[in-house]
Protein backbone atom coordinates (compact mmCIF):
# COMPACT_ATOMS: atom_id res chain seq x y z
CA UNK A 1 0.00 0.00 0.00
CA UNK A 2 2.99 2.58 1.12
CA UNK A 3 4.23 2.04 -2.83
CA UNK A 4 1.29 3.27 -4.74
CA UNK A 5 -0.08 5.97 -1.73
CA UNK A 6 1.82 9.25 -2.35
CA UNK A 7 0.24 11.29 0.15
CA UNK A 8 1.16 15.45 -0.10
CA UNK A 9 4.11 16.10 1.66
CA UNK A 10 4.68 18.61 3.97
CA UNK A 11 5.36 22.33 3.00
CA UNK A 12 5.73 23.93 5.99
CA UNK A 13 9.66 24.39 5.82
CA UNK A 14 9.18 26.38 2.58
CA UNK A 15 7.59 29.04 2.36
CA UNK A 16 3.52 28.06 2.36
CA UNK A 17 2.41 24.94 3.93
CA UNK A 18 0.28 22.71 1.66
CA UNK A 19 -3.07 23.07 2.13
CA UNK A 20 -4.04 19.36 1.66
CA UNK A 21 -1.32 18.41 3.43
CA UNK A 22 -2.10 16.06 6.82
CA UNK A 23 0.80 16.25 8.30
CA UNK A 24 0.55 20.48 7.70
CA UNK A 25 -3.12 20.72 9.36
CA UNK A 26 -1.52 18.67 12.20
CA UNK A 27 1.44 20.83 12.55
CA UNK A 28 -0.84 24.36 12.30
CA UNK A 29 -2.63 23.79 15.40
CA UNK A 30 -0.28 23.82 17.47
CA UNK A 31 -0.18 26.73 19.96
CA UNK A 32 1.72 29.84 20.53
CA UNK A 33 1.18 32.39 22.61
CA UNK A 34 -0.54 35.80 21.58
CA UNK A 35 -1.48 39.18 22.62
CA UNK A 36 -4.89 40.66 22.05
CA UNK A 37 -4.86 44.18 20.66
CA UNK A 38 -8.56 44.73 21.01
CA UNK A 39 -11.45 43.12 22.36
CA UNK A 40 -13.27 40.28 20.69
CA UNK A 41 -16.81 40.42 21.86
CA UNK A 42 -19.36 37.24 21.76
CA UNK A 43 -16.14 35.34 21.72
CA UNK A 44 -16.03 34.33 25.39
CA UNK A 45 -17.46 31.36 25.63
CA UNK A 46 -15.16 29.59 23.56
CA UNK A 47 -12.22 30.57 25.49
CA UNK A 48 -12.86 28.99 29.35
CA UNK A 49 -9.89 26.95 29.56
CA UNK A 50 -8.09 30.01 27.90
CA UNK A 51 -4.53 29.17 28.20
CA UNK A 52 -3.05 26.50 29.42
CA UNK A 53 0.86 27.11 30.14
CA UNK A 54 0.78 30.84 28.95
CA UNK A 55 1.37 33.70 31.48
CA UNK A 56 -2.00 35.75 32.12
CA UNK A 57 -1.21 39.21 33.67
CA UNK A 58 -2.69 39.28 37.35
CA UNK A 59 -5.19 42.25 35.56
CA UNK A 60 -7.04 39.77 32.97
CA UNK A 61 -9.09 37.73 35.57
CA UNK A 62 -9.84 40.14 37.62
CA UNK A 63 -10.77 42.89 34.62
CA UNK A 64 -13.18 40.19 33.57
CA UNK A 65 -14.81 39.47 36.50
CA UNK A 66 -15.28 43.48 36.79
CA UNK A 67 -16.50 43.86 33.86
CA UNK A 68 -20.69 44.63 33.67
CA UNK A 69 -22.61 41.83 31.86
CA UNK A 70 -23.56 44.01 28.85
CA UNK A 71 -24.01 41.32 26.01
CA UNK A 72 -25.61 39.03 28.50
CA UNK A 73 -28.43 38.09 27.00
CA UNK A 74 -26.43 38.05 23.50
CA UNK A 75 -23.62 35.06 24.90
CA UNK A 76 -26.60 33.00 26.51
CA UNK A 77 -28.52 33.04 22.98
CA UNK A 78 -25.18 32.22 21.57
CA UNK A 79 -24.44 29.39 23.72
CA UNK A 80 -27.88 27.98 23.42
CA UNK A 81 -27.69 27.80 19.75
CA UNK A 82 -24.12 26.44 19.88
CA UNK A 83 -25.41 23.82 22.35
CA UNK A 84 -28.14 22.89 20.39
CA UNK A 85 -25.93 22.86 16.86
CA UNK A 86 -22.47 22.06 17.36
CA UNK A 87 -23.42 20.14 21.14
CA UNK A 88 -20.64 21.85 22.88
CA UNK A 89 -20.32 21.83 26.72
CA UNK A 90 -20.32 24.82 27.83
CA UNK A 91 -19.22 25.55 31.71
CA UNK A 92 -22.41 28.11 33.40
CA UNK A 93 -20.01 30.87 33.65
CA UNK A 94 -18.78 32.11 30.48
CA UNK A 95 -16.96 35.02 30.66
CA UNK A 96 -18.44 37.95 28.57
CA UNK A 97 -15.47 39.11 26.40
CA UNK A 98 -12.68 37.98 25.10
CA UNK A 99 -9.75 39.61 26.28
CA UNK A 100 -9.52 43.01 27.55
CA UNK A 101 -6.58 44.78 25.67
CA UNK A 102 -3.37 43.21 26.27
CA UNK A 103 -4.39 39.51 27.50
CA UNK A 104 -2.57 37.08 27.00
CA UNK A 105 -3.71 33.61 25.48
CA UNK A 106 -2.51 30.64 23.33
CA UNK A 107 -3.86 30.18 19.89
CA UNK A 108 -3.63 28.02 17.57
CA UNK A 109 -0.70 28.41 14.42
CA UNK A 110 -3.86 28.90 11.30
CA UNK A 111 -5.83 31.72 13.57
CA UNK A 112 -2.39 33.36 15.16
CA UNK A 113 -2.05 33.54 11.03
CA UNK A 114 -5.15 34.66 10.11
CA UNK A 115 -5.90 37.10 12.27
CA UNK A 116 -2.32 38.57 11.99
CA UNK A 117 -1.72 41.77 9.87
CA UNK A 118 1.20 43.70 9.37
CA UNK A 119 -0.52 46.95 11.61
CA UNK A 120 -1.13 43.88 14.12
CA UNK A 121 -4.63 45.22 15.02
CA UNK A 122 -6.05 41.94 16.35
CA UNK A 123 -3.57 40.54 17.94
CA UNK A 124 0.10 40.34 18.34
CA UNK A 125 2.40 37.23 18.51
CA UNK A 126 5.16 36.31 21.05
CA UNK A 127 7.94 33.94 20.18
CA UNK A 128 7.12 30.57 22.48
CA UNK A 129 10.53 29.74 24.57
CA UNK A 130 11.83 27.34 22.46
CA UNK A 131 12.54 30.08 19.57
CA UNK A 132 13.76 32.40 22.08
CA UNK A 133 17.08 33.31 22.91
CA UNK A 134 17.39 31.08 26.01
CA UNK A 135 16.73 27.90 24.13
CA UNK A 136 18.53 29.28 20.79
CA UNK A 137 21.88 29.44 23.12
CA UNK A 138 21.19 25.82 24.44
CA UNK A 139 20.76 24.42 20.48
CA UNK A 140 23.67 26.74 20.16
CA UNK A 141 26.03 24.55 22.43
CA UNK A 142 24.87 20.91 21.44
CA UNK A 143 22.19 20.24 19.72
CA UNK A 144 21.89 16.45 19.85
CA UNK A 145 20.70 16.54 23.72
CA UNK A 146 17.38 18.16 23.36
CA UNK A 147 14.52 16.45 23.14
CA UNK A 148 12.79 17.61 20.26
CA UNK A 149 9.51 15.96 20.55
CA UNK A 150 8.55 17.26 23.78
CA UNK A 151 9.32 20.53 22.44
CA UNK A 152 6.28 20.63 20.15
CA UNK A 153 6.48 17.75 17.72
CA UNK A 154 6.63 19.67 14.71
CA UNK A 155 9.58 21.87 15.85
CA UNK A 156 10.96 22.51 12.26
CA UNK A 157 8.22 22.78 10.36
CA UNK A 158 6.46 25.21 12.88
CA UNK A 159 9.18 27.48 13.37
CA UNK A 160 9.80 28.09 9.81
CA UNK A 161 5.98 28.79 9.60
CA UNK A 162 6.62 31.44 12.93
CA UNK A 163 8.48 33.71 10.49
CA UNK A 164 5.65 35.05 9.35
CA UNK A 165 5.25 37.24 11.64
CA UNK A 166 7.62 39.50 11.16
CA UNK A 167 9.13 39.11 14.50
CA UNK A 168 12.77 41.49 14.26
CA UNK A 169 14.35 37.93 15.67
CA UNK A 170 13.46 36.27 12.37
CA UNK A 171 16.97 36.21 10.91
CA UNK A 172 18.47 34.44 14.45
CA UNK A 173 15.03 31.87 14.28
CA UNK A 174 15.84 30.81 10.95
CA UNK A 175 19.72 30.97 11.66
CA UNK A 176 19.08 29.01 14.55
CA UNK A 177 16.89 26.63 12.86
CA UNK A 178 19.28 25.42 10.25
CA UNK A 179 21.90 24.77 12.36
CA UNK A 180 20.10 22.66 14.73
CA UNK A 181 19.11 20.65 11.92
CA UNK A 182 22.94 20.55 10.73
CA UNK A 183 23.89 19.47 14.12
CA UNK A 184 21.37 16.38 14.35
CA UNK A 185 21.17 15.00 11.17
CA UNK A 186 24.51 13.21 11.69
CA UNK A 187 23.56 11.02 14.47
CA UNK A 188 19.97 10.40 12.61
CA UNK A 189 21.66 9.13 8.96
CA UNK A 190 23.57 7.07 11.02
CA UNK A 191 21.85 5.60 13.42
CA UNK A 192 18.88 4.83 10.23
CA UNK A 193 21.58 3.08 8.17
CA UNK A 194 22.44 1.40 11.10
CA UNK A 195 19.60 -0.04 12.87
CA UNK A 196 18.26 -2.92 10.99
CA UNK A 197 15.33 -5.16 12.25
CA UNK A 198 15.80 -3.50 15.79
CA UNK A 199 13.58 -2.07 18.15
CA UNK A 200 13.64 2.17 17.30
CA UNK A 201 12.22 3.54 19.48
CA UNK A 202 15.07 4.86 21.67
CA UNK A 203 16.22 6.55 18.84
CA UNK A 204 13.59 7.95 17.26
CA UNK A 205 12.21 9.25 20.37
CA UNK A 206 13.90 12.41 20.92
CA UNK A 207 12.96 13.67 17.59
CA UNK A 208 10.67 15.89 15.74
CA UNK A 209 8.46 14.73 13.30
CA UNK A 210 10.36 15.95 10.30
CA UNK A 211 13.96 14.02 11.10
CA UNK A 212 11.13 11.06 12.23
CA UNK A 213 10.27 10.98 8.35
CA UNK A 214 13.59 11.16 7.44
CA UNK A 215 14.44 8.66 10.01
CA UNK A 216 12.14 6.57 7.98
CA UNK A 217 13.18 7.17 4.31
CA UNK A 218 16.13 6.20 5.98
CA UNK A 219 15.13 3.10 7.52
CA UNK A 220 13.04 1.95 4.25
CA UNK A 221 16.55 2.25 1.81
CA UNK A 222 18.50 0.00 4.37
CA UNK A 223 15.76 -2.69 4.29
CA UNK A 224 15.59 -2.22 0.48
CA UNK A 225 18.94 -2.84 0.17
CA UNK A 226 19.21 -6.16 2.63
CA UNK A 227 16.07 -7.16 0.34
CA UNK A 228 18.32 -6.94 -2.79
CA UNK A 229 21.47 -8.42 -1.57
CA UNK A 230 19.15 -11.41 0.40
CA UNK A 231 18.19 -12.07 -3.48
CA UNK A 232 14.50 -11.03 -1.87
CA UNK A 233 13.84 -8.46 -4.67
CA UNK A 234 12.94 -10.13 -7.89
CA UNK A 235 10.64 -12.20 -5.39
CA UNK A 236 7.16 -11.51 -5.90
CA UNK A 237 5.79 -10.91 -2.47
CA UNK A 238 2.14 -10.25 -1.39
CA UNK A 239 2.07 -6.36 -0.82
CA UNK A 240 1.92 -4.93 2.48
CA UNK A 241 -1.43 -3.95 1.92
CA UNK A 242 -3.28 -7.50 0.99
CA UNK A 243 -1.36 -8.78 4.26
CA UNK A 244 -3.07 -6.34 6.26
CA UNK A 245 -6.52 -7.04 5.68
CA UNK A 246 -8.07 -10.48 5.86
CA UNK A 247 -7.73 -12.27 3.11
CA UNK A 248 -10.61 -12.39 0.46
CA UNK A 249 -12.55 -15.66 0.15
CA UNK A 250 -13.53 -16.78 -3.18
CA UNK A 251 -17.21 -16.95 -2.28
CA UNK A 252 -17.28 -13.49 -1.73
CA UNK A 253 -16.17 -12.00 -4.68
CA UNK A 254 -19.04 -10.44 -6.78
CA UNK A 255 -18.24 -9.19 -10.25
CA UNK B 1 -12.03 25.89 20.33
CA UNK B 2 -13.53 25.53 16.93
CA UNK B 3 -12.58 23.05 15.04
CA UNK B 4 -12.16 20.46 16.82
CA UNK B 5 -14.29 17.57 15.20
CA UNK B 6 -12.47 18.40 12.14
CA UNK B 7 -8.97 17.61 13.88
CA UNK B 8 -10.10 14.75 14.96
CA UNK B 9 -11.07 13.36 11.45
CA UNK B 10 -7.66 14.44 10.42
CA UNK B 11 -6.07 12.50 13.31
CA UNK B 12 -7.94 9.88 12.25
CA UNK B 13 -6.38 9.65 8.98
CA UNK B 14 -2.97 10.23 9.89
CA UNK B 15 -3.55 7.24 12.62
CA UNK B 16 -4.18 4.69 9.76
CA UNK B 17 -0.90 3.32 9.49
CA UNK B 18 0.61 3.66 5.95
CA UNK B 19 -1.94 3.66 3.83
CA UNK B 20 -4.73 1.90 4.64
CA UNK B 21 -8.46 3.20 4.62
CA UNK B 22 -10.36 3.48 7.84
CA UNK B 23 -14.11 3.59 7.90
CA UNK B 24 -15.64 7.02 6.58
CA UNK B 25 -16.32 9.06 9.27
CA UNK B 26 -20.03 10.25 8.08
CA UNK B 27 -21.28 11.32 11.42
CA UNK B 28 -17.89 13.56 11.80
CA UNK B 29 -17.87 14.77 8.51
CA UNK B 30 -21.76 16.02 9.46
CA UNK B 31 -20.93 17.96 12.63
CA UNK B 32 -18.07 19.74 10.77
CA UNK B 33 -20.62 20.76 8.49
CA UNK B 34 -23.08 21.77 11.21
CA UNK B 35 -20.39 23.64 12.93
CA UNK B 36 -19.87 25.49 9.51
CA UNK B 37 -23.24 26.80 8.76
CA UNK B 38 -24.14 27.83 12.64
CA UNK B 39 -20.51 29.81 11.97
CA UNK B 40 -21.59 31.22 8.75
CA UNK B 41 -25.32 32.05 10.05
CA UNK B 42 -23.78 33.97 13.13
CA UNK B 43 -21.76 35.82 10.38
CA UNK B 44 -24.03 36.92 8.29
CA UNK B 45 -25.89 38.19 11.40
CA UNK B 46 -22.94 39.84 12.63
CA UNK B 47 -22.04 41.67 9.67
CA UNK B 48 -25.56 42.85 8.79
CA UNK B 49 -24.99 44.52 12.69
CA UNK B 50 -21.76 45.45 11.63
CA UNK B 51 -22.68 47.34 8.18
CA UNK B 52 -26.55 48.84 9.50
CA UNK B 53 -25.59 49.51 13.47
CA UNK B 54 -22.30 51.00 12.90
CA UNK B 55 -20.42 48.21 15.48
CA UNK B 56 -16.96 48.15 13.46
CA UNK B 57 -15.82 46.65 16.71
CA UNK B 58 -17.45 43.31 15.83
CA UNK B 59 -15.00 43.29 12.78
CA UNK B 60 -12.28 40.90 14.77
CA UNK B 61 -14.82 38.62 16.03
CA UNK B 62 -16.36 37.98 12.00
CA UNK B 63 -12.60 37.48 10.82
CA UNK B 64 -12.48 35.07 13.48
CA UNK B 65 -15.21 33.24 12.76
CA UNK B 66 -14.18 33.19 8.81
CA UNK B 67 -10.56 31.97 9.74
CA UNK B 68 -12.57 29.01 11.56
CA UNK B 69 -14.43 28.39 8.42
CA UNK B 70 -11.99 28.60 6.41
CA UNK B 71 -9.81 25.92 8.22
CA UNK B 72 -12.89 23.75 8.46
CA UNK B 73 -12.65 23.79 4.97
CA UNK B 74 -9.41 22.85 4.55
CA UNK B 75 -9.63 20.06 7.24
CA UNK B 76 -12.44 18.46 5.12
CA UNK B 77 -11.00 18.92 2.07
CA UNK B 78 -7.78 17.35 3.07
CA UNK B 79 -9.87 14.68 5.10
CA UNK B 80 -11.47 13.92 1.46
CA UNK B 81 -8.47 14.27 -0.89
CA UNK B 82 -6.33 12.08 1.20
CA UNK B 83 -9.20 9.15 1.52
CA UNK B 84 -9.16 9.24 -2.44
CA UNK B 85 -5.41 8.80 -2.44
CA UNK B 86 -5.79 5.57 -0.30
CA UNK B 87 -8.64 4.35 -2.87
CA UNK B 88 -7.02 5.10 -5.63
CA UNK B 89 -3.62 2.86 -4.35
CA UNK B 90 -6.15 0.04 -3.48
CA UNK B 91 -6.77 0.00 -7.71
CA UNK B 92 -2.89 -0.38 -8.17
CA UNK B 93 -2.27 -2.52 -5.53
CA UNK B 94 -5.23 -4.80 -4.37
CA UNK B 95 -6.91 -5.25 -7.79
CA UNK B 96 -10.03 -3.94 -9.66
CA UNK B 97 -12.43 -5.93 -7.14
CA UNK B 98 -11.95 -5.36 -3.49
CA UNK B 99 -13.08 -7.68 -0.69
CA UNK B 100 -16.34 -6.45 1.19
CA UNK B 101 -14.44 -5.26 4.22
CA UNK B 102 -13.35 -2.77 2.34
CA UNK B 103 -15.95 -1.93 0.65
CA UNK B 104 -17.89 -0.89 4.24
CA UNK B 105 -15.15 1.60 4.88
CA UNK B 106 -15.87 3.56 2.04
CA UNK B 107 -18.51 6.37 0.93
CA UNK B 108 -21.49 5.70 -1.88
CA UNK B 109 -19.03 8.56 -3.32
CA UNK B 110 -15.92 7.13 -3.13
CA UNK B 111 -17.07 3.77 -4.28
CA UNK B 112 -18.93 5.61 -7.15
CA UNK B 113 -15.27 7.17 -7.76
CA UNK B 114 -13.37 3.91 -7.63
CA UNK B 115 -15.43 3.07 -10.38
CA UNK B 116 -15.06 5.49 -12.04
CA UNK B 117 -11.18 5.32 -11.74
CA UNK B 118 -11.38 1.88 -12.73
CA UNK B 119 -13.52 2.57 -15.86
CA UNK B 120 -10.39 4.82 -16.89
CA UNK B 121 -7.79 2.99 -16.04
CA UNK B 122 -9.35 0.13 -18.05
CA UNK B 123 -10.12 2.17 -21.04
CA UNK B 124 -6.43 3.41 -21.41
CA UNK B 125 -5.05 0.08 -20.40
CA UNK B 126 -6.92 -1.48 -23.93
CA UNK B 127 -5.40 1.72 -26.10
CA UNK B 128 -2.03 0.38 -25.38
CA UNK B 129 -0.55 -2.68 -26.72
CA UNK B 130 -2.74 -3.21 -30.33
CA UNK B 131 -5.56 -5.78 -29.99
CA UNK B 132 -5.40 -7.06 -26.27
CA UNK B 133 -4.60 -3.61 -24.45
CA UNK B 134 -1.78 -4.14 -22.02
CA UNK B 135 -2.27 -4.37 -18.10
CA UNK B 136 0.10 -1.93 -16.50
CA UNK B 137 -0.93 -3.04 -13.14
CA UNK B 138 1.54 -5.61 -13.48
CA UNK B 139 5.35 -5.63 -13.19
CA UNK B 140 5.56 -2.19 -11.95
CA UNK B 141 9.28 -2.65 -11.20
CA UNK B 142 11.50 -2.66 -13.88
CA UNK B 143 13.27 -6.44 -15.20
CA UNK B 144 16.02 -7.21 -12.86
CA UNK B 145 18.38 -8.40 -15.99
CA UNK B 146 19.56 -6.19 -18.63
CA UNK B 147 18.76 -8.68 -21.64
CA UNK B 148 15.40 -10.29 -22.33
CA UNK B 149 14.00 -13.64 -24.27
CA UNK B 150 12.02 -12.37 -27.29
CA UNK B 151 9.89 -14.80 -29.24
CA UNK B 152 9.52 -13.70 -32.60
CA UNK B 153 6.28 -15.57 -34.91
CA UNK B 154 6.71 -15.61 -38.28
Amino acid sequence: MSEAYFRVESGALGPEENFLSLDDILMSHEKLPVRTETALPRLGAFFLERSAGAETDNAVPQGLALLPRLECSGVIWLTAALTSQAQVIVTPQPPMWLGLQGSKLELPLWLAKGLFDNKRRILSVELPKIYQEGWRTVFSADANVVDLHKMGPHFYGFGSQLLHFDSPENADISQSLLQTFIGRFRRIMDSSQNAYNEDTSALVGRLDEMERGLFQTGQKGLNDFQCWEKGQASQITASNLVQNYKKRKFTDMED
Amino acid sequence: MFCEKAMELIRELHRAPEGQLPAFNEDGLRQVLEEMKALYEQNQSDVNEAKSGGRSDLIPTIKFRHCSLLRNRRCTVAYLYDRLLRIRALRWEYGSILPNALRFHMSAEEMEWFNNYKRSLATYMRSLGGDEGLDITQDVKPPKSLYIEVCISF
